[in-house]
Protein backbone atom coordinates (compact mmCIF):
# COMPACT_ATOMS: atom_id res chain seq x y z
CA UNK A 1 0.00 0.00 0.00
CA UNK A 2 1.36 3.54 -0.72
CA UNK A 3 0.84 5.85 1.96
CA UNK A 4 1.01 9.93 1.22
CA UNK A 5 1.94 12.26 4.07
CA UNK A 6 1.35 15.65 3.72
CA UNK A 7 3.92 18.02 5.87
CA UNK A 8 3.80 21.62 6.39
CA UNK A 9 6.62 24.24 7.16
CA UNK A 10 5.41 26.38 10.28
CA UNK A 11 6.87 28.63 12.43
CA UNK A 12 9.10 26.44 15.14
CA UNK A 13 6.62 25.19 18.14
CA UNK A 14 8.99 26.83 20.73
CA UNK A 15 9.09 30.28 19.12
CA UNK A 16 7.03 33.00 21.23
CA UNK A 17 5.50 34.48 18.57
CA UNK A 18 5.14 38.49 17.80
CA UNK A 19 2.10 40.06 15.96
CA UNK A 20 3.64 42.44 13.38
CA UNK A 21 3.36 46.20 14.42
CA UNK A 22 1.54 47.26 11.95
CA UNK A 23 -1.21 44.97 12.09
CA UNK A 24 -0.43 42.58 8.89
CA UNK A 25 -0.14 39.44 10.27
CA UNK A 26 2.80 37.43 12.59
CA UNK A 27 6.35 38.72 12.13
CA UNK A 28 8.27 35.17 10.41
CA UNK A 29 11.30 37.01 8.87
CA UNK A 30 14.53 35.50 10.45
CA UNK A 31 12.15 32.72 13.15
CA UNK A 32 13.42 28.81 13.17
CA UNK A 33 11.10 26.88 11.02
CA UNK A 34 10.09 23.11 11.47
CA UNK A 35 7.72 20.58 10.56
CA UNK A 36 4.63 21.13 11.74
CA UNK A 37 4.44 18.64 15.07
CA UNK A 38 1.39 16.75 14.06
CA UNK A 39 2.69 16.41 10.62
CA UNK A 40 5.72 14.79 12.24
CA UNK A 41 3.49 11.99 13.64
CA UNK A 42 2.19 11.42 10.50
CA UNK A 43 5.70 10.88 8.87
CA UNK A 44 6.18 8.33 12.01
CA UNK A 45 3.44 6.39 11.62
CA UNK A 46 3.42 6.02 8.24
CA UNK A 47 6.90 5.07 8.52
CA UNK A 48 5.80 2.17 11.48
CA UNK A 49 3.40 0.54 8.86
CA UNK A 50 6.29 0.41 6.49
CA UNK A 51 8.22 -1.26 8.95
CA UNK A 52 5.48 -4.08 9.73
CA UNK A 53 5.17 -4.60 5.99
CA UNK A 54 2.19 -2.97 5.33
CA UNK A 55 2.94 0.37 3.71
CA UNK A 56 5.07 -0.15 0.65
CA UNK A 57 6.14 3.54 -0.31
CA UNK A 58 5.98 6.48 1.83
CA UNK A 59 5.51 9.82 -0.16
CA UNK A 60 6.01 13.09 1.35
CA UNK A 61 4.13 15.77 0.32
CA UNK A 62 4.75 19.68 0.50
CA UNK A 63 3.04 22.90 -0.26
CA UNK A 64 4.56 26.37 -0.47
CA UNK A 65 7.93 28.12 -0.73
CA UNK A 66 11.05 26.38 -2.19
CA UNK A 67 12.05 26.15 1.44
CA UNK A 68 9.25 23.42 2.25
CA UNK A 69 12.13 21.22 0.24
CA UNK A 70 13.85 21.31 4.15
CA UNK A 71 11.12 20.12 5.79
CA UNK A 72 10.68 17.24 2.80
CA UNK A 73 14.16 16.40 3.60
CA UNK A 74 13.53 15.68 7.24
CA UNK A 75 10.60 13.21 6.64
CA UNK A 76 12.68 11.15 4.17
CA UNK A 77 15.40 11.15 6.56
CA UNK A 78 13.08 9.90 8.77
CA UNK A 79 11.96 6.92 6.24
CA UNK A 80 10.15 8.64 3.53
CA UNK A 81 10.89 6.95 0.17
CA UNK A 82 10.52 10.15 -1.55
CA UNK A 83 8.92 13.85 -2.02
CA UNK A 84 6.99 16.14 -3.96
CA UNK A 85 7.04 19.79 -3.56
CA UNK A 86 4.76 21.79 -4.47
CA UNK A 87 6.63 25.31 -4.97
CA UNK A 88 4.11 29.09 -4.91
CA UNK A 89 5.11 31.78 -2.67
CA UNK A 90 1.19 32.54 -2.96
CA UNK A 91 -0.75 32.24 0.52
CA UNK A 92 -2.65 29.08 0.39
CA UNK A 93 -5.94 28.57 2.68
CA UNK A 94 -6.88 24.81 3.55
CA UNK A 95 -9.54 24.59 0.31
CA UNK A 96 -6.93 25.54 -2.05
CA UNK A 97 -4.47 22.89 -0.13
CA UNK A 98 -7.24 20.58 0.16
CA UNK A 99 -7.09 20.95 -3.95
CA UNK A 100 -3.99 20.70 -4.62
CA UNK A 101 -3.41 17.59 -2.31
CA UNK A 102 -6.44 16.08 -4.11
CA UNK A 103 -4.68 16.29 -7.70
CA UNK A 104 -1.29 14.79 -6.29
CA UNK A 105 -3.66 11.71 -4.97
CA UNK A 106 -4.85 11.27 -8.33
CA UNK A 107 -1.87 10.74 -9.91
CA UNK A 108 -0.24 8.72 -7.19
CA UNK A 109 -3.12 6.44 -6.34
CA UNK A 110 -2.31 5.96 -2.23
CA UNK A 111 -4.71 3.96 -0.02
CA UNK A 112 -3.97 5.76 2.82
CA UNK A 113 -3.05 9.36 3.24
CA UNK A 114 -1.68 10.27 6.89
CA UNK A 115 -1.57 14.24 7.89
CA UNK A 116 -1.63 16.20 10.94
CA UNK A 117 -5.02 16.91 12.87
CA UNK A 118 -4.06 20.60 12.63
CA UNK A 119 -1.35 22.91 11.68
CA UNK A 120 0.09 24.75 14.58
CA UNK A 121 0.16 28.71 12.77
CA UNK A 122 -3.27 29.04 11.95
CA UNK A 123 -4.32 26.21 14.10
CA UNK A 124 -7.52 25.53 11.60
CA UNK A 125 -7.65 21.92 11.96
CA UNK A 126 -9.42 21.43 8.35
CA UNK A 127 -7.40 20.41 5.74
CA UNK A 128 -7.67 16.37 6.26
CA UNK A 129 -11.32 16.25 6.44
CA UNK A 130 -11.26 18.62 3.04
CA UNK A 131 -9.15 16.56 1.53
CA UNK A 132 -11.20 13.22 2.53
CA UNK A 133 -14.72 14.92 1.33
CA UNK A 134 -12.74 16.06 -2.15
CA UNK A 135 -11.74 12.56 -2.34
CA UNK A 136 -15.08 11.02 -1.42
CA UNK A 137 -12.79 8.54 1.07
CA UNK A 138 -13.63 7.99 4.61
CA UNK A 139 -12.07 10.19 7.38
CA UNK A 140 -10.57 8.89 10.96
CA UNK A 141 -9.57 12.33 12.59
CA UNK A 142 -7.87 12.49 15.98
CA UNK A 143 -6.41 9.27 15.94
CA UNK A 144 -4.27 7.63 18.89
CA UNK A 145 -4.58 4.37 17.14
CA UNK A 146 -4.53 2.39 13.49
CA UNK A 147 -5.11 -0.82 12.55
CA UNK A 148 -5.40 -2.04 9.27
CA UNK A 149 -6.66 -5.49 8.35
CA UNK A 150 -7.51 -6.09 4.44
CA UNK A 151 -9.86 -3.11 3.28
CA UNK A 152 -10.73 -2.43 6.80
CA UNK A 153 -8.87 0.10 8.89
CA UNK A 154 -9.88 0.71 12.50
CA UNK A 155 -9.21 4.03 13.71
CA UNK A 156 -9.23 4.67 17.57
CA UNK A 157 -10.08 8.82 17.91
CA UNK A 158 -9.72 11.30 20.84
CA UNK A 159 -13.06 12.81 21.63
CA UNK A 160 -14.13 15.28 24.32
CA UNK A 161 -15.35 12.65 26.43
CA UNK A 162 -12.61 9.86 25.82
CA UNK A 163 -11.91 7.94 22.81
CA UNK A 164 -14.26 6.39 20.03
CA UNK A 165 -13.58 3.40 17.58
CA UNK A 166 -14.63 3.37 13.88
CA UNK A 167 -13.96 0.76 10.77
CA UNK A 168 -13.32 2.67 7.51
CA UNK A 169 -13.13 1.70 4.61
CA UNK A 170 -10.43 1.69 2.38
CA UNK A 171 -8.70 4.40 0.86
CA UNK A 172 -9.13 6.20 3.66
CA UNK A 173 -7.73 9.57 5.58
CA UNK A 174 -6.00 10.25 8.96
CA UNK A 175 -5.45 12.75 11.19
CA UNK A 176 -2.72 12.28 14.20
CA UNK A 177 -3.34 13.41 17.52
CA UNK A 178 -0.55 13.38 19.70
CA UNK A 179 -0.44 10.20 21.79
CA UNK A 180 -0.53 8.24 18.07
CA UNK A 181 3.06 7.52 18.68
CA UNK A 182 6.37 9.52 19.24
CA UNK A 183 8.49 10.52 16.35
CA UNK A 184 11.89 9.37 16.02
CA UNK A 185 14.86 11.50 15.36
CA UNK A 186 16.59 11.07 12.31
CA UNK A 187 19.57 9.34 12.31
CA UNK A 188 23.25 10.86 10.90
CA UNK A 189 23.36 7.81 8.42
CA UNK A 190 19.65 8.78 7.47
CA UNK A 191 19.69 12.68 7.09
CA UNK A 192 22.62 11.22 4.83
CA UNK A 193 21.08 8.47 2.81
CA UNK A 194 17.91 11.28 2.73
CA UNK A 195 20.16 13.59 0.19
CA UNK A 196 20.02 11.28 -2.40
CA UNK A 197 16.31 10.33 -2.37
CA UNK A 198 14.40 12.26 -5.14
CA UNK A 199 11.64 15.04 -4.36
CA UNK A 200 10.23 16.28 -7.56
CA UNK A 201 8.77 19.63 -8.20
CA UNK A 202 5.82 21.25 -9.71
CA UNK A 203 4.23 24.24 -9.39
CA UNK A 204 0.17 24.59 -8.75
CA UNK A 205 -1.12 25.47 -12.08
CA UNK A 206 1.01 22.17 -13.26
CA UNK A 207 -2.29 20.54 -11.22
CA UNK A 208 -4.28 23.22 -12.76
CA UNK A 209 -6.06 24.18 -9.30
CA UNK A 210 -6.85 27.97 -8.73
CA UNK A 211 -5.30 28.50 -5.23
CA UNK A 212 -7.43 32.11 -4.93
CA UNK A 213 -7.96 32.13 -1.37
CA UNK A 214 -11.35 33.11 -0.10
CA UNK A 215 -10.59 34.67 3.18
CA UNK A 216 -8.96 37.67 3.80
CA UNK A 217 -6.96 38.67 6.67
CA UNK A 218 -8.10 42.49 8.08
CA UNK A 219 -5.64 43.02 10.40
CA UNK A 220 -3.77 40.81 13.66
CA UNK A 221 -4.07 42.30 16.87
CA UNK A 222 -2.54 40.95 19.65
CA UNK A 223 -4.58 39.25 22.21
CA UNK A 224 -5.81 40.85 25.33
CA UNK A 225 -2.65 40.69 27.70
CA UNK A 226 -3.26 39.66 31.44
CA UNK A 227 -1.82 41.68 33.89
CA UNK A 228 0.42 39.62 36.39
CA UNK A 229 -1.18 39.62 39.83
CA UNK A 230 0.08 39.39 43.44
CA UNK A 231 1.77 36.56 44.90
CA UNK A 232 0.77 35.13 48.30
CA UNK A 233 2.19 33.67 50.74
CA UNK A 234 0.38 31.07 52.20
CA UNK A 235 -2.26 28.49 51.42
CA UNK A 236 -4.64 30.02 53.92
CA UNK A 237 -4.11 33.75 52.69
CA UNK A 238 -4.82 31.89 49.14
CA UNK A 239 -8.70 30.51 50.17
CA UNK A 240 -9.02 33.84 52.24
CA UNK A 241 -8.65 35.83 49.23
CA UNK A 242 -10.53 34.05 46.35
CA UNK A 243 -13.09 34.41 49.08
CA UNK A 244 -13.14 37.97 49.87
CA UNK A 245 -11.23 39.54 47.39
CA UNK A 246 -11.68 37.29 43.88
CA UNK A 247 -15.41 35.89 45.30
CA UNK A 248 -15.25 33.19 43.28
CA UNK A 249 -14.98 30.37 45.66
CA UNK B 1 -30.59 35.77 6.13
CA UNK B 2 -30.94 32.46 8.46
CA UNK B 3 -28.09 30.06 10.04
CA UNK B 4 -28.34 26.47 11.07
CA UNK B 5 -26.61 25.42 13.84
CA UNK B 6 -25.54 21.33 14.70
CA UNK B 7 -26.20 20.68 18.60
CA UNK B 8 -24.27 18.30 20.21
CA UNK B 9 -26.79 16.65 22.93
CA UNK B 10 -26.66 13.88 26.19
CA UNK B 11 -29.35 12.79 28.24
CA UNK B 12 -29.31 16.06 30.51
CA UNK B 13 -29.89 17.89 27.66
CA UNK B 14 -28.02 20.09 24.86
CA UNK B 15 -24.22 20.35 25.45
CA UNK B 16 -22.96 23.78 26.53
CA UNK B 17 -20.36 24.39 23.94
CA UNK B 18 -23.42 23.70 21.40
CA UNK B 19 -25.31 26.41 23.55
CA UNK B 20 -22.61 28.57 22.84
CA UNK B 21 -22.73 28.31 19.16
CA UNK B 22 -26.46 28.93 19.05
CA UNK B 23 -25.74 32.34 20.98
CA UNK B 24 -22.55 33.55 18.31
CA UNK B 25 -25.60 32.49 15.59
CA UNK B 26 -28.04 34.70 17.43
CA UNK B 27 -25.51 37.70 16.26
CA UNK B 28 -25.97 37.06 12.36
CA UNK B 29 -29.90 36.59 12.36
CA UNK B 30 -32.55 33.96 12.60
CA UNK B 31 -31.57 30.77 13.80
CA UNK B 32 -32.45 27.50 13.45
CA UNK B 33 -30.86 24.39 15.46
CA UNK B 34 -30.55 20.34 14.15
CA UNK B 35 -30.39 17.40 16.02
CA UNK B 36 -29.69 14.38 14.45
CA UNK B 37 -29.15 10.66 15.20
CA UNK B 38 -32.35 8.43 16.37
CA UNK B 39 -34.61 8.86 19.69
CA UNK B 40 -34.46 12.73 19.44
CA UNK B 41 -38.02 12.78 21.35
CA UNK B 42 -36.07 14.77 24.48
CA UNK B 43 -33.21 16.31 22.27
CA UNK B 44 -35.87 17.98 19.68
CA UNK B 45 -37.73 19.32 23.26
CA UNK B 46 -34.56 20.69 24.39
CA UNK B 47 -33.73 22.19 21.48
CA UNK B 48 -37.46 23.78 21.06
CA UNK B 49 -36.68 25.27 24.66
CA UNK B 50 -33.42 26.88 23.78
CA UNK B 51 -34.14 31.31 23.83
CA UNK B 52 -33.72 32.47 20.54
CA UNK B 53 -34.33 29.45 18.21
CA UNK B 54 -36.43 29.99 15.56
CA UNK B 55 -37.10 26.00 14.80
CA UNK B 56 -35.81 22.64 15.45
CA UNK B 57 -34.72 20.31 12.76
CA UNK B 58 -35.20 16.92 13.50
CA UNK B 59 -32.93 14.07 11.53
CA UNK B 60 -33.91 10.75 12.35
CA UNK B 61 -31.59 8.23 10.73
CA UNK B 62 -29.90 5.37 12.11
CA UNK B 63 -27.14 6.17 9.76
CA UNK B 64 -26.79 9.94 11.42
CA UNK B 65 -26.33 7.80 14.75
CA UNK B 66 -23.05 8.90 16.24
CA UNK B 67 -22.54 12.11 14.19
CA UNK B 68 -20.33 10.28 11.92
CA UNK B 69 -18.38 12.69 9.54
CA UNK B 70 -19.15 11.40 6.35
CA UNK B 71 -23.19 10.52 6.78
CA UNK B 72 -23.84 14.38 8.65
CA UNK B 73 -21.64 15.77 6.16
CA UNK B 74 -23.61 14.69 3.17
CA UNK B 75 -26.84 15.22 5.02
CA UNK B 76 -25.82 19.06 6.00
CA UNK B 77 -24.93 19.39 2.10
CA UNK B 78 -28.10 18.04 1.57
CA UNK B 79 -29.98 20.71 3.74
CA UNK B 80 -27.69 23.58 3.35
CA UNK B 81 -29.66 25.61 0.38
CA UNK B 82 -31.79 27.61 2.76
CA UNK B 83 -28.80 28.54 4.64
CA UNK B 84 -26.60 31.82 4.82
CA UNK B 85 -24.31 30.38 7.71
CA UNK B 86 -24.32 26.93 8.98
CA UNK B 87 -22.36 26.53 12.48
CA UNK B 88 -21.37 24.08 15.24
CA UNK B 89 -19.02 24.17 18.03
CA UNK B 90 -15.50 23.95 18.23
CA UNK B 91 -15.47 20.16 19.75
CA UNK B 92 -14.20 16.92 18.31
CA UNK B 93 -17.71 16.96 16.79
CA UNK B 94 -17.83 19.76 15.07
CA UNK B 95 -14.55 19.85 13.93
CA UNK B 96 -14.79 16.32 11.94
CA UNK B 97 -17.59 17.33 10.49
CA UNK B 98 -17.65 20.89 9.34
CA UNK B 99 -14.60 20.91 7.49
CA UNK B 100 -15.95 18.22 5.25
CA UNK B 101 -19.29 20.22 4.69
CA UNK B 102 -17.25 23.05 3.23
CA UNK B 103 -15.10 21.49 0.97
CA UNK B 104 -17.97 19.06 -0.67
CA UNK B 105 -19.75 22.92 -1.01
CA UNK B 106 -16.25 24.45 -2.41
CA UNK B 107 -16.56 26.52 0.40
CA UNK B 108 -13.63 27.95 3.36
CA UNK B 109 -14.16 26.77 6.50
CA UNK B 110 -13.64 29.78 9.46
CA UNK B 111 -12.63 27.73 12.09
CA UNK B 112 -13.14 27.97 15.82
CA UNK B 113 -14.48 31.73 15.77
CA UNK B 114 -14.24 34.17 18.79
CA UNK B 115 -16.22 37.12 17.42
CA UNK B 116 -18.68 38.06 14.70
CA UNK B 117 -18.08 40.98 13.47
CA UNK B 118 -20.65 40.95 10.84
CA UNK B 119 -22.11 38.53 8.56
CA UNK B 120 -18.69 38.12 6.40
CA UNK B 121 -16.08 38.91 8.93
CA UNK B 122 -15.02 37.34 11.95
CA UNK B 123 -12.17 36.90 14.73
CA UNK B 124 -10.17 33.81 15.45
CA UNK B 125 -7.31 32.91 17.61
CA UNK B 126 -4.02 31.50 15.43
CA UNK B 127 -0.43 30.54 16.91
CA UNK B 128 -2.34 29.18 19.55
CA UNK B 129 -4.08 32.66 20.36
CA UNK B 130 -1.05 35.35 20.16
CA UNK B 131 -2.47 36.61 17.13
CA UNK B 132 -6.24 37.18 17.16
CA UNK B 133 -6.89 37.50 13.15
CA UNK B 134 -10.20 39.60 11.46
CA UNK B 135 -10.75 37.30 8.37
CA UNK B 136 -13.73 38.48 6.02
CA UNK B 137 -14.95 35.78 3.59
CA UNK B 138 -15.86 35.97 0.25
CA UNK B 139 -18.08 32.50 -0.24
CA UNK B 140 -21.55 32.76 -0.81
CA UNK B 141 -22.24 30.71 1.95
CA UNK B 142 -20.02 30.30 5.61
CA UNK B 143 -18.89 27.41 7.58
CA UNK B 144 -18.54 27.77 11.26
CA UNK B 145 -17.15 26.53 14.26
CA UNK B 146 -17.71 28.69 17.41
CA UNK B 147 -15.10 29.11 20.09
CA UNK B 148 -17.35 28.15 23.20
CA UNK B 149 -15.35 30.22 25.86
CA UNK B 150 -15.55 33.23 24.09
CA UNK B 151 -19.75 33.03 23.82
CA UNK B 152 -21.80 32.54 26.57
CA UNK B 153 -24.00 29.94 26.23
CA UNK B 154 -28.12 30.58 25.23
CA UNK B 155 -30.02 29.45 28.63
CA UNK B 156 -31.56 26.07 28.35
CA UNK B 157 -34.44 27.03 28.90
CA UNK B 158 -37.29 30.22 27.86
CA UNK B 159 -37.68 29.42 24.09
CA UNK B 160 -40.41 27.78 22.45
CA UNK B 161 -39.47 26.56 18.99
CA UNK B 162 -41.54 24.88 15.99
CA UNK B 163 -39.85 21.29 15.39
CA UNK B 164 -40.06 20.07 12.23
CA UNK B 165 -38.63 16.71 10.87
CA UNK B 166 -36.55 16.62 7.61
CA UNK B 167 -36.40 13.48 4.98
CA UNK B 168 -33.13 11.86 5.27
CA UNK B 169 -31.55 10.42 1.93
CA UNK B 170 -29.13 8.14 1.49
CA UNK B 171 -26.47 8.43 3.33
CA UNK B 172 -22.73 7.26 2.71
CA UNK B 173 -21.37 3.92 4.35
CA UNK B 174 -18.07 4.67 4.31
CA UNK B 175 -17.33 4.43 8.43
CA UNK B 176 -18.83 2.68 10.83
CA UNK B 177 -18.85 3.15 14.71
CA UNK B 178 -17.92 0.44 16.71
CA UNK B 179 -17.12 1.56 20.60
CA UNK B 180 -16.70 4.23 22.79
CA UNK B 181 -14.84 4.27 25.80
CA UNK B 182 -16.06 7.51 27.67
CA UNK B 183 -14.59 8.60 30.89
CA UNK B 184 -16.95 8.11 33.41
CA UNK B 185 -16.60 10.72 36.30
CA UNK B 186 -18.97 12.47 38.48
CA UNK B 187 -17.35 15.59 37.99
CA UNK B 188 -18.44 18.42 35.48
CA UNK B 189 -17.39 18.96 31.68
CA UNK B 190 -13.93 20.69 31.38
CA UNK B 191 -15.53 22.97 29.05
CA UNK B 192 -18.64 23.84 31.07
CA UNK B 193 -17.39 23.49 34.24
CA UNK B 194 -17.14 27.05 36.17
CA UNK B 195 -14.19 25.93 38.15
CA UNK B 196 -11.02 23.87 36.54
CA UNK B 197 -8.09 22.46 38.58
CA UNK B 198 -5.13 20.96 36.22
CA UNK B 199 -2.28 19.78 37.02
CA UNK B 200 1.00 19.73 34.87
CA UNK B 201 4.35 17.73 34.94
CA UNK B 202 4.62 18.65 38.30
CA UNK B 203 2.63 16.07 39.70
CA UNK B 204 5.57 13.32 38.84
CA UNK B 205 2.49 10.95 37.87
CA UNK B 206 -0.97 10.21 37.15
CA UNK B 207 -1.16 8.44 41.12
CA UNK B 208 -0.85 12.08 42.70
CA UNK B 209 -3.85 13.86 40.55
CA UNK B 210 -5.36 11.94 43.66
CA UNK B 211 -4.19 15.19 45.35
CA UNK B 212 -6.34 17.25 43.16
CA UNK B 213 -9.44 15.54 44.03
CA UNK B 214 -10.53 16.10 47.17
CA UNK B 215 -9.97 19.83 46.20
CA UNK B 216 -11.80 19.59 42.75
CA UNK B 217 -14.67 17.58 44.50
CA UNK B 218 -14.80 20.46 47.44
CA UNK B 219 -15.09 23.17 44.38
CA UNK B 220 -17.33 21.33 42.05
CA UNK B 221 -14.57 21.74 39.59
CA UNK B 222 -13.41 19.71 36.50
CA UNK B 223 -9.68 18.20 36.44
CA UNK B 224 -7.35 19.07 33.83
CA UNK B 225 -4.22 18.71 32.78
CA UNK B 226 -1.36 20.32 30.52
CA UNK B 227 0.21 18.52 27.32
CA UNK B 228 3.24 17.84 29.67
CA UNK B 229 1.25 15.82 31.38
CA UNK B 230 -0.21 14.00 28.71
CA UNK B 231 2.52 13.28 27.15
CA UNK B 232 3.90 12.14 29.66
CA UNK B 233 1.05 8.91 30.48
CA UNK B 234 -0.17 10.72 33.85
CA UNK B 235 -3.65 11.32 32.21
CA UNK B 236 -6.05 10.58 29.26
CA UNK B 237 -5.76 13.06 26.44
CA UNK B 238 -9.21 14.50 27.24
CA UNK B 239 -8.05 16.00 30.52
CA UNK B 240 -5.50 18.26 28.00
CA UNK B 241 -5.66 21.97 28.17
CA UNK B 242 -4.02 23.96 25.56
CA UNK B 243 -3.84 24.54 21.89
CA UNK B 244 -3.97 21.12 20.76
CA UNK B 245 -6.91 20.16 23.38
CA UNK B 246 -9.31 22.18 24.86
CA UNK B 247 -10.15 25.30 25.34
CA UNK B 248 -11.32 26.79 28.67
CA UNK B 249 -12.55 30.06 30.45
CA UNK B 250 -13.87 28.81 33.86
CA UNK B 251 -14.37 31.46 36.60
CA UNK B 252 -11.72 30.25 38.86
CA UNK B 253 -8.82 28.44 36.98
CA UNK B 254 -6.11 26.50 39.23
CA UNK B 255 -2.35 25.58 37.58
CA UNK B 256 -1.37 23.24 39.43
CA UNK B 257 2.57 21.94 38.62
CA UNK B 258 2.51 23.91 35.44
CA UNK B 259 5.23 26.00 33.89
CA UNK B 260 2.99 28.01 31.54
CA UNK B 261 4.20 27.29 27.79
CA UNK B 262 2.25 29.17 25.50
CA UNK B 263 0.67 26.36 24.26
CA UNK B 264 -1.27 25.45 27.58
CA UNK B 265 -1.70 29.56 28.51
CA UNK B 266 -3.41 29.74 24.95
CA UNK B 267 -5.98 26.85 26.41
CA UNK B 268 -7.00 28.99 29.31
CA UNK B 269 -5.74 32.32 29.70
CA UNK B 270 -9.75 33.75 28.96
CA UNK B 271 -10.14 32.52 32.68
CA UNK B 272 -11.64 34.83 34.96
CA UNK B 273 -9.58 34.34 37.37
CA UNK B 274 -6.26 32.34 37.30
CA UNK B 275 -4.16 31.03 40.48
CA UNK B 276 -0.96 29.34 39.76
CA UNK B 277 0.74 26.64 42.30
CA UNK B 278 4.36 26.72 41.56
CA UNK B 279 7.74 25.98 43.13
CA UNK B 280 9.69 27.62 40.37
CA UNK B 281 9.48 31.28 40.85
CA UNK B 282 10.38 32.00 37.56
CA UNK B 283 8.01 29.79 35.85
CA UNK B 284 6.10 31.86 33.10
CA UNK B 285 2.59 30.64 34.47
CA UNK B 286 2.77 33.47 37.28
CA UNK B 287 3.04 36.29 34.03
CA UNK B 288 -1.08 35.36 33.79
CA UNK B 289 -2.01 34.31 37.32
CA UNK B 290 -4.18 36.87 39.50
CA UNK B 291 -2.78 35.00 42.80
CA UNK B 292 0.63 33.06 42.40
CA UNK B 293 1.82 30.91 45.35
CA UNK B 294 5.33 29.57 44.98
CA UNK B 295 5.03 26.42 46.96
CA UNK B 296 5.81 22.74 47.19
CA UNK B 297 2.89 21.53 45.42
CA UNK B 298 2.91 17.71 47.41
CA UNK B 299 2.38 20.51 50.71
CA UNK B 300 0.31 22.95 49.19
CA UNK B 301 -2.48 20.61 47.78
CA UNK B 302 -3.15 18.64 50.89
CA UNK B 303 -2.83 22.15 52.96
CA UNK B 304 -5.51 23.19 50.09
CA UNK B 305 -7.88 19.93 50.93
CA UNK B 306 -7.87 21.21 54.36
CA UNK B 307 -8.09 24.46 54.15
CA UNK B 308 -11.51 24.00 52.02
CA UNK B 309 -12.66 21.61 54.35
CA UNK B 310 -12.22 23.90 57.39
CA UNK B 311 -14.42 26.66 55.36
Amino acid sequence: MKILVPIKRVVDYNVKVRVKSDGSGIETSGVKMSMNPFDEIAVEEAVRLKEKGVATEIVAVSLGVAQCAETIRTALAMGADRGILVETTDELQPLAVAKLLKAIADQEQPRLIILGKQAIDDDMSATGQMLAALLGWSQGTFASKLAIEGEALTVTREVDGGLETVVLQLPSIVTTDLRLNEPRYASLPNIMKARKKPIANMKPGDLGVDTTPRLTVLKVAEPPKRKAGQKVGSVAELVNKLKTEAKVI
Amino acid sequence: MTSLVLLEFDPSGIKQPSRSAVAAAQALGEVHVLVAGTRLDNAAAAAAKLPGVAKVLVADATGLDHLLAEPMAAFLVAVAPAYSHLLAATTAVGKNIMPRVAALLDLQPISDIAEVVDADTFVRPIYAGNGMATVKSSDSKKIITVRAASFDPVAAEGGSAAIEAVAVADLPGLSKFVTAELSKSERPELTAARVVISGGRGMQSGDNFKLIEPIADKLGAAVGASRAAVDAGFVPNEFQVGQTGKIVAPELYIAVGISGAIQHLAGMKDSKVIVAINKDEEAPIFQVADYGLVADLFTALPELAAELERS
